[in-house]
């Protein structure tokens, strides 16, 4: 495949995480903030956002675990994991987390259940999306192109 | 101002920021957006953490060497397990040191009240998360103008 072609199957693909809501205006944010000194930085801060979340399901697969729920800590870690995945643009993690969060004020612990699985369902998505994309602009670097620029115009 | 460089005075010195989050990630992306803004940056993940650098723990007086830049702001995230955003805020105010050093507190949830009780206690600002580029153009502006030694 030559560069040009790899460039149309990226933006394509950029493209349809938008369409879906998988992510959101804030990772065009994040490309915005790479430049030549700091080429890496999307690769980087979306590793420490992966590092995160997973230490975070885990505890708050734990949490929900014990016999006497804390919502209060529950709560916590769904607030930290609803402020990163927003921090990064990871939409659907954002608003399962903002729904994860009204079940605890609730103190609802089926639904609190149910929650988990949903994040952590649109988490391991948007981290297979995101790893997808970085490998495809990998295979450009590689070839000699250059990552085409991300524009929000559909 | 119509560039990116920070509102500094005839110091050659980039302006010295210290950012309190316990986000890695939020840590990351303020760091990032500051130092794309000129800025020399010191993370804290915790307030805790903050007042050592600030050389506010237990009334210790940092020996600062004559290299070391004075913090010249400091944006704190509001919520953060044990002292809170707001707890740093008061301390820093309450300090005869460090009562001048501007602070921005920012927070991913706008809620009215938090907002006016952490302009009331003295912060210059407060900003939404997540951060923009014009957010941290606009607290430039807010910098301590570093006297010459």
């Amino acid at each position: 495949m030559e560069v040009g072609q790899m460039q149309r199957r990226l933006m394509e693909y950029t493209k349809s995480l938008f369409m879906e809501g998988v992510l959101d205006n804030q990772f065009i944010q994040l490309q915005q903030l790479a430049d030549e000194s700091n080429p890496d930085f999307v690769v980087e801060v979306v590793s420490l956002f992966f590092e995160d979340s997973e230490r975070l399901l885990n505890d708050l697969t734990r949490a929900l675990d014990q016999p006497n729920i804390d919502f209060k800590m529950v709560d916590a870690h769904v607030h930290q994991l609803k402020g990163s995945s927003s921090s990064i643009g990871a939409q659907r993690v954002k608003n399962a987390c903002i729904a994860f969060r009204n079940f605890c004020e609730e103190q609802n612990i089926e639904a609190c259940f149910r929650c988990l699985q949903q994040v952590k369902q649109e988490y391991y998505l948007v981290k297979n999306k995101l790893e997808t994309l970085f490998k495809m602009e990998q295979q450009i670097v590689a070839a000699g192109g250059s990552i085409p620029m991300m524009e929000l115009s559909f | 101002m119509m560039n990116s460089s920070c509102n500094v005075s005839s110091s050659s010195k980039p302006p010295h920021v210290l950012a309190v989050d316990d986000s890695i990630v939020d840590r990351k992306l303020v760091e990032t957006l500051l130092k794309n803004f000129s800025c020399k940056v010191t993370t804290a993940e915790n307030a805790m953490r903050a007042l050592e650098v600030l050389g506010l723990v237990d009334e210790q007086q940092k020996s600062l060497d004559s290299t070391d830049s004075k913090v010249n702001l400091v944006i704190t995230d509001y919520c953060m397990p044990g002292m809170t955003g707001y707890e740093l805020l008061k301390k820093i105010k309450e300090s005869s040191v460090m009562k001048e050093v501007p602070v921005v507190v920012m927070s991913s949830e706008n809620i009215p009240t938090r907002i006016n009780e952490c302009l009331q206690e003295g912060a210059k600002m407060f900003v939404l998360k997540p951060l923009k580029p014009s957010d941290v153009k606009k607290l430039t502006g807010h910098l301590m103008i570093e006297e010459s030694q």
